[in-house]
């Protein structure tokens, strides 16, 4: 499929090495040619150097053959006006980064129908959705819905009193008698898809699926419950953190938000009447003690500096407070936080990324293949798919226990008529269903590639 | 420094060329020669069995590459292969002396075309057919090749590509650089077809017309005759003409006009530079020698044409003995020498665009001079050079001419003057073949001595890898300190 890319920023270039990673044909749009060079070294796409708001510029990257067009630069009105002169001139598709708040309210809709947008992106709403998961879940490291929220994949870690270490799956779902299932397990750098038999470690990561009216039963009966957050300190007056905070007032919980320029906490105090927000220097442990950091239940880093949000975080974490999520915006950076114990980091552009190759092979989807949606886990190690049965597929209500599937995959559920089943050997699928299949290493195009032979 | 990634990829171009050596292998056993036969199915043996050699010591545990790696893969495959090239030429006692051997394969291989052979038409037909075939195989790179079937490990191929390809900057069509090698070679191999037709409807036997079609696909230049092409009709000469052009150009230009965008084929500069300097220089020059012809313009027109064209794409075939025209004529032919054709062509040689951008260059300074506070921008078809490329572009000349002085030093002990010397360094640099005097179009590079014969061998690679891979390589700290970008 051939895609554009307009703006090689952060956001820009992570969605283009995803795609290109996905075997698509990309090509960069930026005005700086010192940055595209670099970037076209990198990624096997093509650069074109100019104004991605000028009709030539867009003609010579080939905008009349694009299915697919993402503009990322920094402006929100180049990006409009990028994506709306590139679907007047043949590009099928058309993704635009949106971040100004103002546009992202009641004038959205408005805008997207107007330009003929199929998707706005605003990066820092995303991430502030997925905080609000984490939060919402608080023992869990991460919660990723899927088909319109019918079923959760919750990460968690195992520790050392857990009933879990030392079982086999079998066991534990004798023992627990829940139903749950285990789709993925995290051990070191390895990604593993275990079978019954597989013995849970202290320090394992897991994936979960469970009925959502079960997860808190099987998180205490696994020992790894905490109470929900309730008292939460949000470092940096970041438009995440105004987002975060919206979301996270309007769920009941009290927000304390600190924020080191004046003027932005005088304009947060007037946005967020319900939230406590102080003007003051967050890398100040007076401040933070002062504030009430050891009484708190969850701490959220979100200044503009990696390394001040890992540093701060680990300060709060050794001050024993249960849930600290640290921002990251850096790849790289994630990995060295996650030897520092903190497993719950965000990074905005990894999340747009995974929205917008997921949205690309839905767009490939409906010229072939047919995976419903796609989310990447554990560090994108494994892939969660979502496919529609239909009618051509040839082991309709045949028990799961017969089939025959290829090593790494795992029916992680199925979902029918809207009700999620967890599925155990003798479920089977029916026609309509929708399967939600775990993989790794491996590419699905169809629900029968599931299947050895 | 990657090296189990270099080695992996010549192994991998080391299977390639195995495979690409049982084409001789068939054409040897159709003309019924059994020694030939034999010497490609031992070669083949060689190949393989050192491809496998290699795979198994270097298995490559990242594959990630960056312009280094690429520059040290390029210079190594084409050693590589140009070693197991020359064996069938030593194993079949065709050319026995290893060093003349060698420098034939890489004549063929870079597309130079100078040989050493004095009387070709001994020569078997399998070997002079993968003598031409190399030229073909070096034209638009083994590497190009490679990464077009063999599915890529990298998304850095770019760098491979880009230290293969001649030219100032070497661009993308398409956004997959495998697309990109694709296509290049449709066209290469379109181009070849048409002209083998051509050739064959003028008829030229089909054994002559591969030969020749490879031969100036690859703008190589080895014929199969003594007299090169003297003794073949003028209409075929005249085809020979036309794709020797035809092969100068720029590829990118005909993937335009395939996909119908004609018009920005048409405005480019670098094309209508070639074309004019071809027009002009055929006039003159067949104004210049009319009389050696008995004033039959048509004739003259012709001879200056071919020889004009066959020495601007850097081919170099012939069809007359331009050693014994008047020196208005050889002059411009050796002006011609280091011109070259369109960046992005087959030919090799200091490249068009390269020589625009120096006189834009120059013309930039003598205004900055005059004006010392003006602001100039070069430009070429409507868009500026940036900074970057015009310095490289002054390196490299520099470099350029530095090799070529080196070279002509080197091999000017021997004893055939000044006018041989020089144009045979002139000509191995690059990549035309013919020069003037001794190795001219009706003489060779027989009599020198294997010191000088090695000497224009490495002048001819380092030509057709435009210089910078091969001195990259052979800095020998980036191979042996560990650097930090070699992440295990």
């Amino acid at each position: 499929m051939n895609v554009i890319v307009a703006g090689c920023g952060k956001v820009g270039l992570t969605v283009a090495a995803g795609l290109v990673e996905e075997g698509h044909s990309v090509t960069l749009i930026d005005d700086d040619m010192q940055i595209l060079s670099e970037s076209t070294n990198i990624y096997d796409a093509m650069g074109v150097c100019g104004n991605c708001t000028d009709c030539t510029v867009l003609q010579d990257a080939g905008v009349e053959n694009a299915q697919l067009v993402i503009a990322a630069t920094a402006s929100d009105e180049m990006n409009m006006l990028c994506c709306y002169l590139a679907k007047k001139l043949g590009a099928s598709h058309t993704i635009a980064r949106i971040r100004n708040p103002e546009y992202n309210t009641k004038s959205l809709d408005f805008l997207k129908q107007e330009l003929d947008l199929s998707m706005s992106i605003n990066p820092e709403m995303l991430a502030a959705r997925e905080m609000f998961n984490v939060l919402k879940v608080p023992s869990a490291v991460k919660v990723e819905t899927f088909s319109e929220g019918n079923l959760e994949i919750i990460e968690v870690i195992i520790n050392k009193d857990s009933p879990a270490e030392g079982k086999s799956l079998f066991e534990l779902r004798n023992k627990l008698k829940a139903t749950f299932l285990v789709c993925t397990v995290q051990r070191g750098e390895q990604l593993i898809i275990p079978d019954g038999h597989f013995v849970l470690k202290e320090g394992d990561k897991i994936g979960l699926t469970a009925p959502i009216s079960q997860v808190q039963k099987l998180l205490k009966a696994l020992g790894i419950s905490k109470k929900k957050a309730k008292n939460i300190m949000i470092l940096g007056g970041s438009r995440i953190a105004f987002y975060l905070t919206n979301m996270l007032i309007a769920a009941g919980n009290s927000v304390k938000l600190i924020e080191r320029n004046r003027q932005k906490c005088t304009t947060l105090s007037q946005q967020l009447p319900k939230a406590v927000v102080i003007n003051g220097d967050g890398a100040q442990q007076e401040l933070l003690l002062e504030e009430g950091l050891e009484s708190l239940d969850a701490f959220v880093t979100l200044t503009g500096m990696d390394e001040e949000n890992i540093l701060i975080a680990m300060f709060a974490a050794a001050h024993d407070v249960p849930t600290v999520i640290p921002k990251i915006n850096r790849d790289e950076l994630v990995k060295m936080a996650a030897k520092l114990n903190l497993d719950r980091c965000i990074t905005p552009g990894k999340i747009v990324r995974d929205i917008v190759v997921q949205y690309a092979r839905a767009i490939e989807n409906s010229m072939g293949s047919n995976v419903e949606t796609m989310y990447k886990l554990m560090d994108n190690q494994a892939e969660v798919l979502e496919f529609n049965v239909r009618k051509e597929f040839a082991y309709i209500d045949v028990p799961i226990k017969e089939l025959k599937l290829k090593s790494h995959i795992l029916i992680a559920g199925i979902i029918r008529k809207g009700k999620p089943i967890i599925p155990t050997g003798e479920d089977f699928i029916a026609k309509d269903d929708k399967v939600i299949i775990v993989v790794s290493g491996k590419r699905l195009n169809d629900l029968s590639d599931i299947m050895a032979n | 420094m990657n090296r189990r990634m270099i080695f992996f990829t010549v192994a991998k171009v080391l299977k390639l060329e195995t495979v690409l050596l049982l084409l001789p292998l068939i054409v040897a056993a159709l003309y019924q020669e059994w020694n030939g036969v034999i010497a490609f199915a031992i070669t083949c043996g060689a190949s393989i069995l050192s491809a496998f050699l290699l795979t198994v010591s270097a298995k490559p545990r990242t594959k990630v590459i960056y312009a280094k790696e690429g520059f040290a893969i390029a210079t190594l495959c084409w050693i590589a292969v140009s070693v197991i090239g020359c064996l069938p030429f030593i194993i079949s006692r065709e050319i026995p002396n290893v060093f003349n051997a060698f420098f034939e394969t890489v004549s063929g291989f870079t597309t130079t075309g100078a040989t050493i052979l004095t009387d070709v038409e001994k020569m078997s037909r399998g070997m002079l057919f993968w003598r031409s075939f190399t030229h073909w195989i070096g034209g638009m790179g083994v590497l190009v090749l490679l990464m077009a079937i063999v599915p890529s490990d990298s998304g850095r191929m770019i760098h491979i590509m880009r230290a293969e390809m001649a030219g100032p900057v070497v661009d993308k069509l398409v956004p997959r650089v495998k697309e990109t090698a694709r296509i290049l070679y449709v066209l290469y191999f379109a181009l070849t077809a048409c002209e083998f037709v051509l050739l064959l409807i003028g008829g030229m036997p089909v054994y002559d017309s591969a030969v020749h079609a490879l031969g100036t696909a690859g703008t190589g230049g080895f014929g199969i005759r003594g007299d090169s092409l003297g003794s073949y009709s003028p209409y075929l000469q005249w085809v020979i003409s036309v794709f020797m052009i035809l092969f100068g150009i720029n590829f990118n230009l005909f993937y335009f006009v395939v996909i119908g965008k004609i018009s920005s084929a048409i405005k480019n500069t670098e094309l209508w530079i070639f074309f004019s300097m071809i027009a002009v220089s055929s006039i003159v020059i067949a104004v210049n020698i009319l009389p050696l012809y008995g004033n039959d313009f048509g004739e003259s027109i012709r001879h200056s044409v071919f020889q004009v064209s066959s020495l601007m794409s850097t081919t170099g075939y012939s069809t007359a003995d331009f050693n014994l025209w008047p020196p208005l004529a050889k002059g411009i032919l050796f002006i011609l020498l280091f011109v070259g054709g369109c960046a992005g062509s087959t030919a090799g040689g200091l490249k068009i665009s390269r020589v625009l951008i120096l006189v834009k260059m120059i013309l930039r300074d003598i205004r900055t001079m005059f004006h010392p506070h003006s602001v100039n921008t070069v430009m070429i078809d409507n868009k500026a050079v940036d900074n970057g490329t015009l310095h490289r572009v002054s390196t490299y000349f520099a470099i350029y001419i530095l090799l070529i002085g080196g070279t002509f030093l080197l091999i000017s002990f021997e004893p055939f003057g000044f006018e041989t010397n020089l144009t045979a360094a002139i000509t191995c640099v690059n990549n035309v073949g013919p020069g003037f005097g001794a190795v001219g179009p009706m003489g060779g590079y027989n009599d020198y001595s294997d010191f000088s014969t090695l000497i224009l061998t490495i002048a001819m690679l380092f030509g057709r890898l435009e210089i910078y891979p091969i001195l990259l390589t052979l800095d020998i700290k980036s191979w042996t300190k560990p650097l930090s970008t070699a992440k295990a």
